[in-house]
């Protein structure tokens, strides 16, 4: 028994319940974060004069009646801004911020032994408020704007006859050359949409290009086959290709069977088209869409078959595979492009000049800030085109 | 109807999405990580398709014994196989269908990976010969990045100079401005292909509603 009083003592000593002869953070302010769902609060203050002998600050809130403070958090003594919001773990909420309800907030030190200081003085009441618009996007929504009125500008003016000119993509020309000879040679032509499921853009855009090749072999009469890694891609390409089949007025040609799920991996899916190109030989390879590690094994493979093969990808970093590996390799905003290259619609053609357009803006605007950055070495041109991320 | 009832769908959850990236307000928030939510729920629906379809392509190719007619029994003997494991004892640690798709599984995906290796160097033959002025330009930049990245290569140096600062500096200026510049012409075409599908004028994608 005298052990055990002795042993509390002790802790006692060198514990939590220790009052530390140190100041407390003052001047505590809470508010409202600006701009947001209304459900964070910002904490700031002045630090402790005792600061340099303190480890850290504990954060204590409560609500109204305002007579129960709970600790929420711990920072740096040296730190004088805490945020309070919504902290998840394993996808259960076990700390919010309401919005709408009311928070004080009081504030005190810790030392590296486990002493601390009496609580601050409370901080005023913050009331978190839901904000129906984020206004550090605003810059993004005036550039969006924007392009948005120059694109509905370039299809205006196509509409009224006027023809934009388009510089040739060679690697796009070449897919009439590269259907061409699949027919000569008898031989199928093999398009792979890449990895991305259905909700990437890239894919989108290869469906797209993926119409207008379908319509090109329909047209010559040759087999096309398009192995799948994603189900929902896969059934948008069936579609994609039955309607090129059927507008070419050959819907007797399309085998369904011939646009499958080949595996729904990167590197089972990689193996299988590679198969397909020893089995198979296809004359003609067509990767259009998005990339990753598996693109030079699929170019490689396609090389040693003796394929002629043209390649389309916004993934920056398989850019080089491709092009070391394929005949063409259409680079980035091409991908984009393509579908409206190859059907020539003038309404298409036209939406590829707003690109050319706001890039020629961004271009006056890199120019002018980086001269004005240089000379007066302010920052507010950078804050004026900050992106302000996530949600 | 049916091409219509598509591109009208297409407009709303397009405006949807853009309004709820300027907008902090909670509705919209769960209506964005709804919509994502319901996507996933589709497409875990449509592996069922994707199964169908493996399972049908594999069928046929052994019943009209096409090229390789082999591997599709291994493949069909394999999907049998792991899914009787799987329902029978389960997916977890240390069940035969987790041994199967570590000792198997794994290592077959780990040996296609490992092809890359070889597949680097017969491209980097090809495209590091100096055909050209552009081909030696690669080659010569290579050859400095490559060097600038072994330990071998900090032993080279001119004065102030080192091989692995030359490489540094072509990786962070040239090949970065590069970069860049291919980045925001794929941002500005992926924000243009997008509005040319919420406003209905790109609908190839569409299939025979389109």
């Amino acid at each position: 028994m005298l052990i055990a009083i002795l042993l509390l003592v002790v802790s006692q000593a060198g514990g939590q319940d220790t009052l530390a002869p140190f100041a407390p953070p003052t001047n505590i302010i809470a508010k409202d974060a600006p701009w947001d769902a209304g459900n964070k609060v910002i904490i700031t203050w002045r630090p402790s004069i005792d600061k340099d002998s303190l480890a850290y600050y504990e954060i204590w809130r409560a609500t109204p009646p305002f007579t129960k403070y709970e600790r929420i958090g711990i920072i740096g003594s040296t730190d004088s801004l805490y945020e309070d919001h919504a902290i998840l773990e394993d996808t259960v909420v076990i700390h919010e911020v309401t919005p709408g309800k009311q928070y004080r907030y009081k504030l005190r030190g810790v030392t590296p032994d486990g002493r601390f200081t009496i609580l601050s003085e409370p901080s005023n009441i913050a009331i978190p408020r839901i904000q129906a618009f984020n206004i550090y996007r605003l810059n993004v929504l005036i550039a969006f704007i924007l392009f948005t009125a120059l694109f509905l500008y370039s299809i205006e003016r196509s509409k009224r006859g006027f023809k934009f000119f388009i510089r040739r993509i060679p690697g796009l020309d070449a897919l009439d050359e590269a259907v061409g000879r699949a027919t000569e040679m008898g031989k199928p032509v093999l398009y792979s949409s890449g990895l991305n499921p259905i909700d990437s853009i890239s894919t989108i855009a290869s469906m797209c290009i993926l119409g207008e090749v379908a319509r090109k072999i329909a047209r010559y009469e040759s087999r096309l086959i398009v192995p799948n890694i994603d189900p929902i891609v896969m059934t948008v390409a069936q579609e994609v290709v039955k309607e090129a089949y059927l507008s070419e007025g050959k819907p007797h040609l399309y085998r369904e069977d011939d646009v499958f799920f080949l595996a729904a991996q990167q590197f089972p899916y990689a193996a299988g088209i590679s198969g397909i190109m020893v089995r198979e030989r296809p004359a003609t390879n067509l990767f259009i869409g998005y990339f990753y590690a598996e693109s030079l094994i699929l170019a490689e493979a396609g090389n040693m078959s003796g394929a002629i093969q043209v390649a389309a990808t916004d993934a920056i970093m398989q850019l080089p595979f491709f092009v070391a590996a394929c005949d063409y390799t259409i680079i980035g905003e091409e991908l984009y492009a393509a579908s409206a290259y190859l059907s020539g619609r003038p309404d298409l053609v036209a939406t590829i000049k707003t690109e050319d357009w706001f890039k020629m803006i961004l271009l006056i605007l890199t120019y002018l800030g980086s001269i004005i950055v240089l000379l007066t070495k302010s920052n507010l041109f950078l804050t004026i085109f900050k992106v302000t991320g996530g949600s | 109807m049916r091409r219509r009832g598509p591109l009208t769908l297409a407009f709303i959850a397009g405006v949807a999405m853009i309004i709820q990236f300027f907008s902090p307000h909670p509705i919209l928030r769960t209506v964005y990580t709804e919509a994502l939510n319901w996507y996933r729920i589709i497409s875990a629906f449509t592996f069922m398709l994707g199964l169908i379809s493996l399972m049908r392509s594999h069928i046929t190719k052994v019943t009209h014994k096409r090229a390789g007619w082999g591997y599709s029994i291994v493949t069909i003997v394999s999907f049998i196989v792991m899914t009787i494991l799987g329902f029978t004892y389960g997916t977890g640690a240390g069940t035969p269908f987790d041994k199967m798709y570590e000792y198997v599984y794994a290592p077959l995906g780990a040996t296609v990976f490992s092809l890359l290796a070889f597949y680097l160097a017969s491209a980097s033959f090809r495209a590091f010969r100096a055909r050209n002025i552009d081909a030696t330009i690669l080659l010569v930049v290579a050859i400095i990045i490559m060097l600038g990245r072994v330990p071998v290569g900090s032993f080279i140096r001119w004065g102030r100079f080192s091989l692995p600062g030359l490489a540094e500096w072509i990786m962070a200026y040239p090949n970065m401005a590069a970069q860049r510049g291919l980045l925001i012409g794929i941002a500005l075409g992926a924000i243009c292909m997008s509005l040319k599908i919420i406003l209905g004028i790109e609908r190839s994608y569409l299939g025979r509603g389109g």
